[in-house]
């Protein structure tokens, strides 16, 4: 059974994605994907989704949207007001929109981007294996654009809703953790000696030019050794790389595939979703860890997520 | 034939196995050659192989343990032919020079002293070899351009790049694959489709393969741009 999911009021800048584009950047395909996996996944975990479903990535301001079916749903990650038919509902717990119903996304309180899931997720063309939007090469989730009032969505298939269960997660971290963890990156010795100790001491703020691709982080120049860049090389999610300007730019989901700035350090996987969360204006500040830390890390988080899974 | 490199992380879930940082055609038919030998071995928790002019970059699951995949890449790299001689023909690929389709052939010629026929018979004259893709889909980095016509990019982007337009950048030449913004100096343009989703696989061009151009005419432009539409 399918829902209709019509959209009255798009948000800011709302795009479906799933677990990403995994396996094409051979060819300069982009991954995209979540900028905070870790509340993706939950949100589809409240709503008995696979972990990679597509779901709603909503930014800074949230989307209305009326369903014409009933369908169970969950919003994780940034936390916003929200009502169905102007009646409050909680973020991070699975909810019922009614037949007709509308969803309306108010303030938000804190965190930058929500992850709104239905159960059976959203049904748009797989391209190249995945639903997601990359929006710079207009490439999968709706027509490759982020929505726009009057667009009609539609669920994919899913059981009809059952309106009583109401499953609450566990609190993983807070929005903002208070430092984001950083590895040396593939390029820090071509950096000045203090390059890592200045990107540690310093606060950026996340820039106001700042998007999916990457953010434009201001505070103290990195200083490079030369201000040669080099022949295109890999870019990986949360790559920090740094211009002759010395202001790092973190890449993101919509990163391109290859790169010639050099990359001081790389944040760690855990922590990509803490980093998803900053809006513009926002500050960061960095904190050196090592491999086994940042493996750490991500099995502890890995464990929390797997038991909410389950525990559902 | 090996060529010496290192395994470098780039944060817990992306290896880089990194040649010398150089561009030369024998360091990036290496990168090559790994990037199909790793794709080949399908090593467990693997998500991407991309190979670039000087490096591979494997990005895998978050919670792969990283020792076991650094040893088997090193082999399998350290086993991997570099394939310098690419057995497969060249892809031909007609293009409409100059005038509205190639709007920067002018400065081409203004650049390499010659007129725009000799930037044009430059430009042909040459196989050229596809040594990564990025910037994005399909957009392939192809080498190498006769030093003459090899002008920089453009000081000031161009916002709107239509798609099919061939353009040069220094010893580069590419073809947009899609509209989008670009510095490409733009010296012609081809109605072949470079990437097409609807087919099961999408890309004219990859890592190692090889292209020669050839000149048509605007009447063949609009046949050929009618055919594949």
């Amino acid at each position: 059974m399918n829902t209709r999911i019509d959209v009255l009021r798009p948000g800011l800048f709302t795009t479906i994605q799933d677990g990403g584009r995994w396996g094409w950047q051979s060819h300069g395909v982009s991954v995209a994907g979540p900028m905070d996996p870790v509340a993706f996944r939950v949100a589809n975990a409240l709503v008995g989704n696979s972990r990679d479903c597509a779901a709603l990535e909503v930014t800074l301001t949230g989307p209305t949207l009326r369903f014409d079916g009933p369908r169970a749903v969950a919003v994780s990650g940034a936390v916003f007001e929200l009502f169905v038919d102007d009646a409050p509902v909680t973020n991070a717990e699975r909810f019922v929109v009614p037949r007709g119903g509308t969803l309306r996304f108010g303030q938000r309180i804190t965190g930058a981007r929500a992850y709104l899931a239905v159960a059976g997720g959203f049904n748009v063309p797989v391209v190249l294996g995945s639903r997601a939007t990359h929006t710079p090469s207009r490439l999968g989730g709706w027509h490759g654009r982020a929505l726009a009032s009057g667009d009609e969505l539609q669920t994919g298939s899913a059981m009809a809703a059952s309106p009583q269960t109401s499953a609450r997660t566990p609190e993983l971290r807070t929005p903002y953790a208070s430092s984001i963890r950083i590895m040396p990156g593939p390029d820090h010795v071509d950096f000045a000696g203090d390059a890592l100790t200045v990107l540690t001491r310093a606060a950026y703020v996340v820039g106001v030019d700042s998007n999916r691709t990457g953010f434009r982080l201001g505070g103290a120049p990195v200083p490079r050794r030369s201000a040669d860049d080099q022949l295109s090389d890999v870019t990986a999610i949360g790559s920090l790389q740094v211009p002759t300007s010395g202001q790092p730019i973190l890449l993101m989901a919509d990163r391109q595939t290859t790169g010639g700035y050099p990359r001081v350090a790389t944040v760690i996987s855990a922590d990509i979703g803490v980093a998803g969360q900053a809006a513009p204006g926002d500050v960061l500040a960095f904190e050196l860890c090592s491999a086994t830390q940042a493996r750490a890390a991500m099995v502890d988080l890995e464990r929390q997520l797997a038991a909410m899974e389950i525990s559902r | 034939m090996t060529a010496p490199f290192r395994i470098v992380d780039a944060g817990d879930a992306v290896l880089i196995v990194a040649f010398e940082p150089v561009w030369d055609e024998a360091v990036n038919a290496h990168a090559v050659a790994a990037a199909a030998a790793l794709r080949q071995a399908s090593l467990p928790g693997v998500r991407d192989i991309v190979p670039t002019y000087r490096s591979v970059g494997i990005h895998v699951e978050p919670l792969q343990t990283l020792q076991p995949l650094r040893d088997a890449i090193s082999r399998i790299v350290a086993a991997a032919t570099a394939m310098t001689t690419e057995s497969r023909p060249p892809i031909e690929i007609p293009v409409c020079y100059g005038g509205v389709f190639g709007p920067d052939l002018r400065d081409v010629a203004a650049f390499a002293r010659e007129d725009e026929a000799a930037v044009i018979e430059r430009h042909v004259a040459r196989t050229y070899r596809v040594g990564m893709l990025g910037f994005m889909p399909g957009f392939a980095y192809m080498t190498e351009v006769d030093a003459r016509i090899a002008m920089p990019r453009r000081a000031v982007p161009r916002t709107r790049v239509p798609v099919g337009s061939v353009g040069v950048a220094g010893a580069q030449t590419g073809i947009y694959p899609f509209e989008s913004p670009g510095g490409w100096q733009l010296v012609g343009r081809t109605p072949v489709r470079i990437c097409d989703f609807s087919k099961p696989d999408p890309f004219l061009l990859s890592p190692g393969r090889l292209v020669r151009f050839h000149p048509i005419d605007e009447d063949s432009f609009a046949q050929l741009a009618e055919e594949t539409a």
